[in-house]
């Protein structure tokens, strides 16, 4: 396979590439959701141990 | 037994293996799907009929497979939460949701995309995509009903009690090629015997498989950890947990 046969894809590449390209991005968008639900998770419960430290 | 499991599934130990867990299960999946995508984009051949445009497979049948998955074990889970009161279950349901839908979106725009030059058209009101589509929605209906209640008990009980509803859909989707007359093609891997596809296209697509399965691992743990923390942050053990 050459390489503009490889970006054609045979003619449907204007499909397949769509794909590959979406599913990179619903990849990405977990890891990067799940790391941020996690900041944030661990952000509130750090202010939460603060507060309840102060009111002691 | 029962003390065990109990232990197993206590919020600082479920936290604990999660940390180490993730890891691992994002390496080996980073490993399993750059494999599987680079074989199947680049060194399976072209199938006789569909050409090039079946390299589609190689991410909307994990997704597919990933979407009932995902509801799957957030309908196991919620039912354990329900049943036996653990609270981490109903932390794993939570957590399990966006992902599934995510993967469902994933699945759905990827055969629509494969359908348009297949079939001749994006979508079809077919019983295969129909019922794929119900799942979706069953997705959203769970991830907006929890926070609809301002006791979160009750939240994890309704969401709970909807995602069990919902599990009928997964054989309904799994089966509809074979129950109704459907567009979409029968099992290609799943099937008794020898698989539809030759071994040059299965590999790579079996890599992916397992690549989003450890994927959908590596996810769950991070996200599973951050619902952790949001219901346990008044507990003694978060204070050892977060010290850095």
């Amino acid at each position: 396979m050459n390489h503009s046969d490889f970006w054609s894809m045979g003619a449907y590449g204007r499909y397949v590439w769509p794909c590959f390209g979406f599913a990179a991005m619903v990849l990405g968008w977990n890891l990067w959701s799940a790391q941020r639900h996690l900041a944030h998770a661990r952000l509130r419960a750090q202010r939460a141990l603060a507060m309840a430290e102060s009111e002691t | 037994m029962w003390t065990w499991f109990y232990r197993l599934a206590s919020p600082p130990n479920v936290y604990r293996v999660t940390g180490s867990l993730a890891p691992w299960f994002l390496t080996l999946a980073a490993l399993a799907i750059g494999y599987g995508t680079i074989a199947g984009l680049v060194f399976a051949p072209p199938d006789y009929q569909q050409g090039d445009a079946f390299r589609i497979i190689y991410v909307h049948a994990p997704s597919a497979w990933l979407s009932l998955m995902s509801y799957t074990t957030m309908a196991v889970a919620g039912a354990i939460g329900l049943i036996w009161r653990i609270k981490v279950a109903h932390a794993v349901s939570a957590a399990v949701a966006p992902i599934g839908a995510s993967f469902t979106l994933l699945a759905l725009v990827t055969g629509s995309l494969w359908g348009r030059p297949m079939w001749g058209t994006y979508w079809a009101w077919d019983p295969r995509l129909t019922s794929e589509l119900i799942l979706l929605f069953l997705y959203f209906g769970v991830m907006s009903l929890r926070p609809a209640f301002e006791d979160p008990g009750r939240g994890d009980r309704a969401a709970a009690l909807l995602g069990i509803v919902g599990v009928i859909n997964v054989p309904i989707i799994h089966y509809s090629v074979l129950w109704w007359n459907s567009l979409h093609q029968g099992a290609t891997v799943a099937k008794l015997g020898k698989p539809a596809i030759d071994s040059s296209m299965l590999w790579p697509l079996l890599s992916n498989f397992l690549g989003f399965m450890l994927f959908f691992g590596a996810v769950l743990c991070l996200r599973l950890r951050g619902e952790v923390l949001n219901r346990e942050r008044q507990a003694t053990w978060v204070r050892e947990a977060l010290k850095p």
